[in-house]
């Protein structure tokens, strides 16, 4: 047997081919990158990233000014991230469960509106649906100016102004003074993840209660549970397990797409990193944290997960 | 024993190395575009007066003239001119990269974009300030009267610095409203989600003639900042970067000594110095750039002079119907101010 | 016909309650979504007759006055019959491709074929077409033919990712898993930023590569990390039993894989390879973002340079919705009866 036609020494061998391929494409564009910066001129590094910003955020958790660093008008967009993915997430799980619940009900006008809701809204691209939410928004509502409030609540092209705790929204200049606003960005975002990630999550909790024998549907009903009992009671706990994978799937999808709030006008972290290369060119750094972040964000959720996993696994006996 | 199947794997990696190991080649910007028969310039996708392509895809405007100028001068044809369309995030890697030659894209010339973006600017081509348009029904007359306003505007460009120095300022409460493309933002102005839409102040004249009715948008009368427009080339290849600012320049130094468009070729037999300096009769400054004699003549035959050029796509032949206002000749009382040729 | 009325609509009195409460519901919201869609709208290119039917009906005629922009994007006019024609071929090539008899080996050599063709026809410069440029492409056949090569060619490199991350080699193993759970970790939109800004600046100097080829090399690289993950379940299904007994056969690990192994496990996983598909279908409208107009970019343009128009933007949002989900529920459709085929065949 040759040297050659060792399988393991084969392997050795591929392995090596194929480290060295990775790692030579890598050198090879790191170096093109950093010689075209250098010969042009181009300046890199992170520390623009303790400069002033030196523009506004229109919406932020904790506010935000102008002459704050780089770094905190990232960690803005984050938090406005966090916010649409953290409530966006709570809401499409509600409205997932009752659709992909829906699908066994004994009623089949709510079969059918279950069916066509998901067959609708998961067919057309999430950017369309959020383009039109956020023209509805905008176009349909009354202005400011215009509005009539409901119950001290106002709705319109400003956004959604709440009262909270006695500080009532009221009209001053432009806009509306006082309370909680929502700005129609954020409401259109939240309205367009939330309802196309709730068609996926509907398909995922059908087929997980699918999954369910039919035979523990038959003995509960002979137990004399109702059926709504039956479906909390029974299929639904033990359908949880086949759900929960597929559904952190699409929380992380639902956090990744909430980056196409570039296309209107809602800055998270993406629409602040964006505006950051167009400031200082450091394309490549801010490319980076976009990216650093998701990862994160993505690790993070799959080690909760994970562990979520191994908690609800079956302890077999 | 190698099968047929190895060889082929082993073809495979060694073409992955080749495509990726390729030698850089440095080439001369100018010998590039002659080899090429084709200058490449980056221009906005669609600012009317500025750069706009028609249905046919035919490219007009004034920063499209002056690649016209520019390709009239190297390559003798003005036709010979690729155009790619570049928003405002994609223009400065576009022409960091080497996919354009020359990026005429209604730029802010500012110290942060000349001195870290590994780009030289050429020149003015249009001396700009940002301003605000208004819908009329809300009754403002000043920009210092937005206070509590939205104010609509595109990303990558010098204008969210801007307003926000200007709201600070002015201690107005000023929210900006960013949107990825100007499309965008013009569009949520006219839905009425913002009360105001800032950008250059040409920009705001070409976004009021395509409005439904421009007669209900109002541009206010602030000028909150400089922008001095201008085409710039890469660093590192000073002879193409003296064409582009000389190519410039006889567009204005044309204006300045009357040459047209019209008379161009009469004005040939002149005996004023000035004109036979520019237009190659008597001393040849063609060959000092690294072109013939006749580079002007042939610019200023291709899109006239700079007046020419501002009144056809911007000024009063146009549906934009801007003032000369600063980009008057120095003469005329302007700040156009051309170094000499001579 | 009672009883299944009385079975599926009012078996209870909950059940009564709620068909009522729904029925009337659905009754009004459809009778005003037919006001609004069909009887009140404006169905002719006329501006005058769409503003005087602004808000109760729709005017459908901003689609008849800019269906061409819309769905051909900046195209030259005179010459839309070329992306047209082009579409066609590529419509009528995955049709083809859907067939199951049709899976051999001719079919690859179709694709590249039809490829060539496709891109002859949008580009020209040859055969007396003039030429235009990939910037002037958009619309419609620019999402078709974004869609069908991020997936053509993902495949090769997802068939390769997909071995690596079952390799019983560990460097191959770790490579494919860190690469297949980097881009799956990231929004698709940093990717195209990436191609829109760094890639330039990736290659040597001198060397420049079309924006629409460099968006295609991100979609295709973040599409291949999912199909892998799809493939790599079709790979995990296969039985121990068919590795032992190529090797038995003498079989090399290339052989196996070839001959044995994927043929099978790509079988199984045709269904998840169409939804992929339909991801990447959907995700092509991305690409307006970074400035190249496919259908939804289009649609913005033919729209927004039209002041007359631009108030009946949702009309035309409405009208391209309409034509994404053609093409996205047939192709679901398809594969859920793949599925059903794929899982018959289990049973034999």
């Amino acid at each position: 047997m040759t040297f050659w036609r060792n399988q393991k020494i084969r392997g050795w061998l591929y392995q090596f081919a194929a480290l060295l391929l990775v790692a030579l494409c890598v050198a090879v564009l790191a170096d093109n990158t950093l010689e075209n910066m250098r010969t042009r001129g181009i300046q890199s590094g992170f520390g623009f990233l303790s400069q002033p910003a030196g523009f506004d955020i229109s919406e932020s958790l904790f506010g935000f000014e102008s002459t704050q660093p780089y770094w905190q008008a990232f960690l803005t967009g984050l938090g406005n991230t966090l916010k649409v993915a953290l409530i966006g997430i709570i809401l499409t799980t509600i409205l997932g469960v009752l659709l992909g619940v829906g699908r066994f009900s004994q009623n089949i006008l709510i079969r059918g509106l279950c069916l066509t809701y998901v067959e609708i809204f998961r067919n057309i691209p999430l950017l369309l649906q959020l383009l039109m939410w956020y023209l509805v928004c905008v176009e349909w509502l009354p202005t400011a100016r215009e509005a009539e409030p409901f119950l001290g609540i106002y709705l319109t092209k400003a956004g959604l102004a709440l009262p909270w705790f006695g500080d009532v929204p009221v009209k001053a200049g432009f806009g509306i003074k006082g309370g909680v606003t929502l700005s129609p960005e954020f409401f259109a975002l939240l309205l367009g993840l939330t309802i196309y990630t709730a068609s996926y999550i509907a398909e995922i909790v059908r087929s997980g209660i699918a999954s369910v024998p039919r035979g523990q549907l038959e003995a509960a009903l002979s137990l004399g549970l109702s059926r709504a009992q039956t479906m909390r009671l029974i299929q639904l706990p033990q359908a949880l397990r086949v759900i929960i994978p597929p559904l952190t799937n699409q929380y992380l999808n639902l956090t990744k797409n909430s980056s196409l709030a570039v296309a209107v006008g809602y800055p998270e972290l993406v629409s602040i990193a964006n505006t950051s290369i167009n400031q200082t060119g450091r394309a490549v750094e801010c490319i980076a944290v976009i990216m650093a972040v998701y990862l994160t964000l993505s690790l993070l959720t799959s080690v909760l997960m994970n562990a979520y996993n191994r908690r609800a696994a079956i302890k077999e006996r | 024993m190698l099968n047929n199947t190895r060889i082929r794997q082993l073809a495979g990696v060694a073409l992955c190395l080749t495509a990726v190991a390729l030698p850089a080649h440095a080439g001369k910007t100018l010998d590039t575009i002659k080899s090429r028969g084709e200058l490449v310039c980056g221009v906005n996708v669609a600012l009317a007066g500025f750069s706009a392509a028609d249905s046919e895809g035919k490219w007009s405007g004034l920063d499209v003239d002056y690649c016209k100028a520019l390709a009239a001068a190297i390559l003798s044809d003005a036709n010979k001119v690729k155009y790619v369309p570049l928003n405002a995030q994609q223009r400065f890697t576009a022409l960091q990269s080497g996919e354009i030659d020359i990026l005429s894209r209604n730029t802010t010339w500012t110290l942060t974009r000349d001195a870290s973006l590994g780009a030289n600017f050429v020149g003015t081509i249009y001396y700009d300030g940002q301003g605000f348009m208004v819908k009329k029904e809300l009754k403002i007359a000043s920009a210092k009267e937005l206070n509590g306003a939205t104010v609509c505007t595109q990303s990558g460009t010098t204008t969210e610095k801007n307003l926000t120095d200007y709201a600070r300022a002015n201690k107005l409460d000023i929210k900006p409203l960013v949107f990825e493309k100007n499309e965008a933002a013009t569009g949520a102005y006219h839905s009425g989600r913002c009360e105001a839409y800032t950008t250059d102040a040409s920009g705001l004249a070409a976004e009021r003639t395509i409005a439904k009715n421009p007669d209900e948008h109002l541009i206010l009368p602030e000028i909150i900042s400089k922008e001095p427009l201008g085409p710039l080339v890469r660093r590192g290849d000073d002879e193409f970067f003296a064409i582009s600012k000389w190519v410039l320049n006889a567009l204005i130094e044309g204006e300045e000594y009357g040459l047209t468009q019209a008379n161009l070729d009469e004005k040939k037999t002149s005996d004023d110095p000035n004109i036979q300096r520019i237009l190659g009769t008597a001393e040849d400054m063609g060959t000092l750039l690294g072109l013939d004699k006749e580079w002007a003549y042939r610019a200023l035959k291709a899109t006239g002079n700079y007046g020419e050029i501002f009144e056809r796509n911007v000024g009063k032949n146009s549906p934009l119907k801007l003032e000369r206002g600063l980009n008057k000749l120095w003469n005329q009382g302007g700040i156009l101010y051309a170094p000499p040729i001579r | 016909m009672l009883t299944w009325v009385r079975a599926n609509l009012f078996n209870n009195i909950f059940n009564s309650a709620l068909t009522l409460l729904l029925g009337t519901l659905l009754l009004y919201a459809f009778t005003h979504a037919w006001g609004w869609g069909i009887s009140y709208a404006v169905w002719s290119a006329d501006v005058e007759q769409c503003n005087a039917a602004r808000g109760t009906g729709a005017c459908w005629g901003v689609v008849a006055e800019k269906y061409r922009p819309i769905i051909f994007g900046r195209y030259p006019f005179a010459e839309q019959w070329r992306p047209f024609a082009a579409t066609l071929l590529l419509m009528a090539l995955l049709l083809v491709s859907c067939v199951r008899v049709f899976w051999q080996r001719w079919l690859v050599a179709l694709w590249l074929g039809v490829l060539a063709v496709f891109f002859v026809l949008m580009h020209g410069g040859v055969f007396g077409l003039t030429q235009v440029d990939t910037d002037q492409w958009g619309g419609l056949p620019l999402t078709i033919a974004l869609a069908s090569l991020s997936v053509v060619g993902a495949f090769p490199l997802a068939v390769f990712l997909a071995l690596g991350r079952v390799s019983a080699l560990p460097v191959i193993r770790t490579l494919s898993t860190v690469y297949v759970e980097l881009i799956r970790g990231v929004p698709l939109i940093s990717v195209l930023f990436m191609a829109s800004f760094l890639f330039p600046l990736f290659m040597p100097e001198g060397m420049s590569i079309d924006v629409l080829l460099r968006v295609l090399v991100a979609m295709i690289l973040f599409a291949a990390a999912y199909l892998a993950e799809v493939m790599r379940g079709g790979l995990q299904a296969i039985p121990r039993g068919q590795y032992e007994a190529a090797a038995s056969l003498g079989l090399t690990y290339w052989q196996t894989q070839r001959k044995i192994i994927l043929p099978q496990a790509l079988a199984t996983v045709v269904p998840g390879i169409m939804n992929n598909f339909i991801s990447t279908f959907k995700d092509t409208s991305l690409v307006t973002i970074v400035s190249l107009y496919e259908l939804t970019g289009s649609l913005d343009i033919a729209v927004n340079s039209d002041p007359n128009w631009m108030p009946y933007k949702l009309e035309g949002y409405l009208f391209i919705a309409a034509i994404y989900f053609v093409f996205c529920f047939s192709l679901s459709r398809y594969s859920q009866w793949v599925e059903r085929q794929v899982n018959r065949g289990k049973v034999h």
